[in-house]
């Protein structure tokens, strides 16, 4: 299926979930609560279809074909 | 020869909090006790490293970032940068020209940095990058409903700096001059008139040029001040940030201390009694 990401489309495996998409990403391993397994603070966040997927839910989320993801982090600015 | 001994009436009260293990003055927001009243922010900075060597120089105890799109190229940690040197972070919503984008922009922030501070920033148009003040109310709003502490940056205006408070801000973050144009205060009356008003901290952001104008926004009464281009652009970005961290230093003690009058006419300092006479 096709996502959305951060604007440019993308394939990504049938039911993948959003947390298999972040440890895709950025090359982490991410536990069921969402958290990096090595204990270190990920600082990114994830908003589906213009809802912001709790870190919590990433595991239970499922994308779906058609959705609009954007995965963002601190940048400089400000 | 030191002053010390020269006034020894005057002792050094920083250096004495100091070594007590106390900030002297702390800044005391949300609860939260920060041992400096330089608020940084990290836009502008040509490098990482250079970032924190301005960082540290400047004792900045909060700095603000903002929230862009995860790119796997950029794995130089902003963040991690942060946590390392034990610097708060502030995410804003710089960019956002709605109240719908800046909301939801700050629950990622929430989500990413784990903290429910936001400097909740809606500007009206990229050549200004002034606050629209109706979205801005909006977004106010909406984020203390959801619970987040909101530092709300603000037009120099006393009027919807104190609607801001009452919707429940955290924080009034009135600008001393548009984004990045180092003017400066332009308006010192109306920072006055909004400090005179507040019961929350308010804190002069945007428009800092050099380290004079962040010394007078805190004797204009101001709790701290926040920049960031006029250190991560100066010519020496830590110099910069040092001069700065000396500059709010010594606005804030100088406010405290309390300035003299202004008078129309001079006012001899030397007693014009008992002077000698030339025959």
């Amino acid at each position: 299926m096709n996502i959305r990401l951060n604007g440019t489309e993308q394939s990504v495996v049938d039911g993948a979930s959003v947390s298999t998409l972040v440890s895709q990403l950025t090359g982490r391993s991410i536990g069921p609560d969402g958290r990096a397994a090595d204990g270190l603070k990920l600082g990114v966040a994830v908003a589906r279809n213009a809802e912001v997927v709790p870190r919590s839910q990433w595991h239970a989320t499922a994308l779906a074909d058609g959705d609009d993801v954007e995965l963002v982090t601190a940048v400089q600015g400000g | 020869m030191n002053e010390t001994t020269l006034n020894p009436a005057a002792p050094d009260v920083v250096a004495a909090a100091a070594a007590a293990g106390a900030p002297a003055d702390p800044f005391v927001v949300d609860g939260v006790t920060l041992g400096s009243r330089l608020i940084m922010g990290t836009g502008g900075a040509p490098s990482l490293d250079g970032l924190g060597a301005a960082l540290v120089a400047s004792g900045t105890e909060l700095t603000t970032v903002a929230m862009r799109r995860y790119s796997p190229a950029e794995t130089g940690s902003l963040f991690q940068l942060l946590v390392d040197h034990n610097i708060r972070v502030l995410p804003n919503t710089a960019g956002c020209f709605t109240a719908r984008d800046a909301v939801l922009t700050a629950e990622l922030a929430r989500e990413a940095l784990e903290t429910d501070w936001v400097k909740l920033e809606v500007i009206a148009d990229e050549h200004t990058l002034l606050p629209d003040a109706v979205e801005l109310v909006e977004a106010t709003e909406q984020l203390v409903a959801r619970g987040f502490k909101v530092f709300a940056y603000t037009n120099d205006d006393p009027v919807l700096a104190l609607r801001l408070e009452n919707l429940g801000a955290t924080a009034v973050m009135p600008l001393g001059a548009p984004i990045g144009t180092g003017l400066g205060i332009l308006n010192p009356h109306n920072i006055e008139l909004i400090v005179a008003r507040a019961s929350v901290p308010v804190v002069l952001d945007a428009g800092i040029g050099t380290a004079s104008d962040a010394a007078l926004a805190m004797e204009l009464g101001c709790d701290a001040v926040l920049l960031a281009t006029a250190v991560t652009r100066a010519q020496d970005p830590a110099l910069m940030g040092e001069a700065f961290k000396h500059a709010v230093l010594a606005g804030r003690l100088a406010k405290k201390a309390g300035r003299i009058p202004r008078r129309e006419h001079a006012l001899a300092s030397s007693a014009m009694e008992g002077r000698a006479e030339f025959l």
